[in-house]
């Protein structure tokens, strides 16, 4: 296997873009990253995208995405894994870049989402629960995580208002990134006060449906150099599933996805989670967040929200996380949020993160999850020194 | 409203039929013909009792796309007797009546569609269990 360096990184504004379709979308973050890493042509695309057949209207994104970026008649597909399917695009980015079947692959997310009705986003998304046992019997994507939640604060002891620093984390660091779709701060009492989606959770507890689109430029690691002052070293790429249902799960509020991707990824990096300096996880859901810095080894059970109310997930905690706003401040479209996370690490990693800095960022590592949790992929990213 | 996709689950929708792994004696539900526990082959059909006690629960006050004129409705994971959770709605109880631990019983209720959105699609709920008064008889 070879190294796998990222060479250059795009992104749009995440938000409501009513005159931009998706196709405009992937073009904008893929032109975007060409330009960054000096390329103008590409051995192969890899689209990770959740939701364009059922609320875009599209599917077939391959060819369509290379045709419009002007990659016509390169090697092209579609990744999916719910809303991980931007890491799992990379992952399949990586796997090709690794084993020598290509050299130079620009991997993209794109999500369309706000054109559809509310209804149908909930619906939409409720596409990654298990449709004969969940959505079927009426459970959305976010009642099957207030289930999740509940069950934590029973067993637990934690109260609903708990969860907002994980909320007021991620909107404080919005504010400082151009491209997040809230860039306001919101307090504790914002939090509390806001109306029930699935009790206990509220809006302000629920990550965006967004539009935007992610892209990375992918090289072998001993040519980054060539292309890029500031290469990003991929140490890890890991892929974990457990049962889509919650209900099929031996321990619900223990995420086994994540534990096991988070664990072939220490162990492919030769880490450990203290070596990690920052994280962007999966934060849909304040519950979310919580058992993934569970799974990942930062937390033990039951103190992910403890460490969250102790101040620890700042910019200047013990593990930063959401620190350009995560998925719910500077918005979660779907199959692109996972490559915005690892464009995210890769401007910290660079020192190129502006007011939201983490001070001497050498390892980030990013987790995406599909669903509550069916799926789970892991990169540990390093700056090339 | 895909029909065959309803109609092909009416063992599970309808009498709660899992499957007994005949190797660990696992109790599973739904029916998946191999044990996630012992990942044995297991097709012996078995009928769950319909009783459990809510695990957790949540209020959906935003509903997905066809289940509007049910919100705000309860979804609860039920802890069946015989082990497994199962998701489902609850029915014949408001919100601030359930607990966690509330023992509750299946029943067979209308799950979505009717009109326009075509047939009614039938399956289980769990309402709390109803305690029946015991008559003494008129003749010992």
């Amino acid at each position: 296997m070879r190294d796998v360096a990222i060479i250059g990184t795009g992104e749009t504004k995440v938000g409501e873009h009513w005159d931009v379709s998706l196709r405009h979308l992937a073009l904008e973050a893929i032109q975007a990253a060409l330009a960054d890493a000096g390329v103008a042509t590409v051995d192969a695309l890899y689209v990770g995208n959740m939701l364009a057949g059922e609320l875009a209207g599209q599917e077939h994104l391959g060819a369509l995405v290379a045709d419009f970026a002007g990659l016509s008649g390169v090697e092209a597909l579609r990744v999916e894994a719910a809303d991980a399917s931007g890491a799992a695009a990379l992952r399949v980015g990586y796997m090709a870049v690794a084993g020598g079947l290509a050299d130079i692959v620009v991997v993209v997310g794109v999500e369309k989402m706000t054109d559809a009705l509310a209804g149908e986003i909930v619906y939409g998304r409720s596409l990654a629960t298990d449709g004969d046992y969940e959505s079927a019997v009426g459970g959305s994507l976010t009642a099957v995580n207030a289930l999740l939640m509940r069950r934590y604060m029973h067993e637990y002891g934690y109260a609903q208002r708990d969860f907002a620093p994980f909320a007021v984390n991620a909107h404080r660091n919005a504010v400082h990134n151009p491209q997040a779709m809230f860039r306001f701060p919101i307090t504790p009492e914002r939090f509390a006060a806001a109306p029930m989606v699935c009790d206990p959770i509220n809006l302000f507890d629920s990550a965006p449906a967004a539009d935007g689109a992610a892209a990375v430029v992918l090289a072998p690691g001993d040519a980054a150099r060539t292309f890029s002052a500031v290469p990003v070293r991929i140490r890890a790429s890991a892929v974990g599933t457990d049962a889509l249902a919650v209900h099929d799960r031996h321990h619900p509020l223990l995420l086994r996805s994540a534990a096991l991707a988070a664990q072939r990824a220490y162990e492919q990096a030769g880490v450990t989670p203290q070596d990690i300096d920052l994280f962007e996880l999966h934060g849909s859901f304040g519950i979310l967040a919580a058992l993934s810095l569970e799974a990942a080894g930062f937390a033990a059970p039951g103190q992910g929200v403890r460490m969250a109310l102790d101040g620890e997930i700042g910019l200047t905690g013990r593990i930063p996380i959401a620190t350009m706003g995560g998925l719910k401040a500077r918005g979660h479209p779907a199959g692109a949020t996972g490559v915005y996370q690892v464009v995210e690490v890769v401007h910290q990693l660079r020192g190129l993160a502006g007011e939201n800095q983490v001070p001497n960022a050498r390892l980030g590592m990013t987790q995406s999850l599909g669903g509550s949790g069916g799926t789970a992929i892991t990169h540990i990213l390093e700056r090339m020194e | 409203m895909n029909i065959p996709r309803n109609w092909r689950l009416q063992q599970q929708r309808y009498r709660l039929e899992g499957e007994v792994c005949e190797k660990c004696g696992a109790r599973i539900f739904p029916a998946r013909d191999i044990c996630p526990e012992c990942e044995a082959p297991a097709k012996t059909p078995l009928v769950f009792s319909g009783k459990g006690e809510v695990y957790s629960y949540t209020t959906v006050h935003t509903p997905p796309q066809g289940f509007e004129e049910f919100a705000p409705y309860i979804l609860a994971l039920i802890q069946l007797e015989e082990g497994p959770l199962i998701t489902a709605q609850l029915t014949d109880v408001d919100a601030d009546h359930v607990d966690i631990g509330m023992p509750v019983e299946m029943v067979t209720r209308k799950v979505q569609g009717g009109g326009a959105e075509g047939p009614i699609v039938y399956g289980y709920k769990f309402r709390p269990v109803l305690h029946a008064t015991v008559h003494a008889a008129p003749h010992e």
